[in-house]
């Protein structure tokens, strides 16, 4: 009999209270951020605000298609992949000699044991330096440089430049450092030259790696540099912003559609030459 | 000694390497041809950067942004911003969490006997979701959700299910099917099945993916704001459109530090939790 009851199973949940408290804990948590954010969803179920958006919602359809209009959307997609591809290569400019400077494998005092105090200094202080340049978003560059150089793709290459350097440089060091070191440090402890050692040493051993990091960074700038559009810096994002302040929902749903067939594209380029890379 | 005729009579290599050293060249030549028809084909005005009167105006533009103002009353208000920015980011993981499982159950194999009809549209739908970045949903959003960071939580949502619905709906299809199939053997439906047998294997891969989204959506709420979604960022475009610079710094100077702690606290837990 004891035993049929232990192992008849309960009726209910076993674990029942537990849900229902930490439920209940998690919703007077959200409370004060809901007030924080404004958050009433009801409001956009009013009429005044319905109305517009459905209005917009239809007008997407059907999408803006005119010869004129696909010319100028097609002109603002290259502007928007060359701003990405001239940003990356100054990004590469800024990247390489930081992250050269900055790498521990390139250190001649560091073979004798600890890395010296003058080296070690310069070292940690570029790598400060990239940090800091990545941490700015490049929203905020491009809204500084828009400002000094007026609107146009000039700040947004400048904006992801700045980015990127600092991202590419502080993954470049971190590649460089993770890899394969002992060749390179046979090749400096044999009276090679850093140039000699980069160059037979740790760039063949990393090669694949950084391109394959580069690929995936310029996929990233394409999205970014949409982005920066809206701020005006040029490209698809500023078209976009534009038909959506003219409420033109046919173009919105063009460039909308163009914009995904790209980054879709993007995304399938950058992942055949990663996997070739191997 | 009799040799082949071969491409690469000159240098003699081996064919892998011939071949792996000609595609590497293809592939270099490729990219210096987009890279030099972006410079050719953007009209970018280095001599409005580089002068020497701009240089000297980027100085002095540089010069107004000192010193931040640092009145109490304005710290004050940048705090609140930054409280908002984050409740901005948390709101919106949340109902992306929401979003993002209620779209990755249909767009997952549950179980081999599942048809699985709606996996395709609703692997589109995340896809559409997911291509669109947070700040091109916020412009959107502002015609029906208004200004505000009311606009701003919904963008991070609406490109956060995106992203998370992709990934639960895999997490999903790699859980063991054992216990699923288990309960699913005993006559038990398909919503017990899932509560009781899917989630709980899932939980922990969903929970670290809810909060690494998280991370990536505070940054993106500290900028967000600058179509008018918003929190720090909105106050950004403000008071720099209306050239007050003194306090645009304080603005970016609580931005950055926003961001170092965010990057700071996870790279801290990371270190924890793989030791």
């Amino acid at each position: 009999m004891t035993h049929a009851a232990a192992l008849a199973a309960p009726a209910r949940d076993p674990a029942w209270i537990g849900r229902v408290f930490w439920i209940a804990a998690a919703l007077v948590l959200l409370w004060p951020m809901a007030v924080a954010t404004e958050f009433k969803p009801w409001l956009l179920l009013a009429p005044d605000s319905l109305g517009p958006t459905l209005r917009f919602a239809s007008s997407f359809l059907p999408p803006a298609l005119g010869a004129d209009f696909l010319a100028l959307v097609a002109r603002e997609t290259w502007r928007t992949v060359a701003i990405a591809t001239a940003g990356i290569s100054l990004a590469l400019l800024l990247a390489w000699p930081l992250a050269l400077a900055s790498t521990r494998v390139l250190s001649v005092s560091a073979l004798a044991g600890r890395m010296a105090a003058g080296p070690f200094a310069v070292r940690q202080a570029l790598r400060w330096l990239l940090i800091a340049l990545r941490s700015i978003p490049e929203l905020v560059w491009a809204l500084i440089f828009v400002r000094v150089v007026g609107l146009g793709p000039t700040a947004g290459v400048l904006a992801i430049a700045l980015t990127y350097g600092g991202m590419l440089g502080k993954v470049y060091g971190e590649i460089l450092e993770s890899g394969e070191t002992p060749a390179a440090e046979a090749l400096l402890r044999n009276g090679a030259g850093r140039t000699q050692t980069f160059f037979y040493a740790v760039l063949p051993a990393n090669a694949a790696e950084l391109l394959s990091y580069t690929v995936y960074r310029w996929e990233c700038a394409i999205r970014s540099s949409v982005v920066l559009g809206f701020v005006g810096a040029g490209g698809l994002g500023q078209q976009l912003d534009n038909s959506t302040k003219m409420f033109a929902g046919g173009e919105v749903a063009t460039m909308l559609l163009v914009f995904m067939g790209l980054v879709a594209l993007a995304d399938r380029a950058s992942a055949w030459l990663r996997r070739s890379l191997g | 000694m009799k040799t082949h005729d071969a491409a690469n009579l000159p240098y003699r290599l081996p064919p892998r390497l011939f071949n792996a050293r000609c595609a590497a060249c293809w592939f270099m030549l490729a990219i210096g041809v987009l890279v030099v028809a972006s410079f050719w084909s953007l009209d970018l005005q280095w001599r409005g950067f580089l002068s020497a009167d701009a240089v000297a105006g980027m100085g002095r533009f540089i010069g107004e942004f000192f010193p931040p103002d640092l009145s109490p009353r304005f710290v004050a208000k940048v705090v609140a911003a930054a409280g908002e920015t984050l409740a901005m980011s948390a709101l919106g993981t949340i109902l992306a969490v929401v979003f993002g499982l209620a779209l990755a159950l249909p767009a997952a194999r549950l179980h081999s006997g599942d048809r699985a009809r709606a996996k395709a549209p609703t692997r589109l739908l995340l896809n559409a979701l997911r291509s669109v970045p947070e700040l091109v949903w916020a412009t959107l959003l502002l015609i029906s959700a208004g200004l505000g960071p009311f606009a701003g939580t919904l963008a991070l949502a609406v490109h956060t299910s995106g992203v998370l619905g992709r990934l639960f709906a895999e997490a999903i299809e790699n859980a063991p099917p054992g216990p699923a199939f288990a309960l699913r053997a005993q006559g038990v439906g398909n919503a017990r099945v899932l509560l009781y047998a899917t989630l709980p294997q899932v939980l922990p891969q969903l929970l670290s993916y809810a909060l690494y989204r998280w991370e990536n959506n505070i940054r993106a709420a500290a900028v967000l704001g600058v179509v008018g979604a918003g929190g720090l960022g909105q106050m950004l475009a403000f008071h720099m459109g209306l050239f007050q610079m003194n306090k645009t710094c304080t603005v970016l100077i609580a931005m950055l530090a926003l961001v170092a702690l965010v990057d700071a606290l996870s790279y801290a837990a990371r270190r924890w939790m793989t030791r």
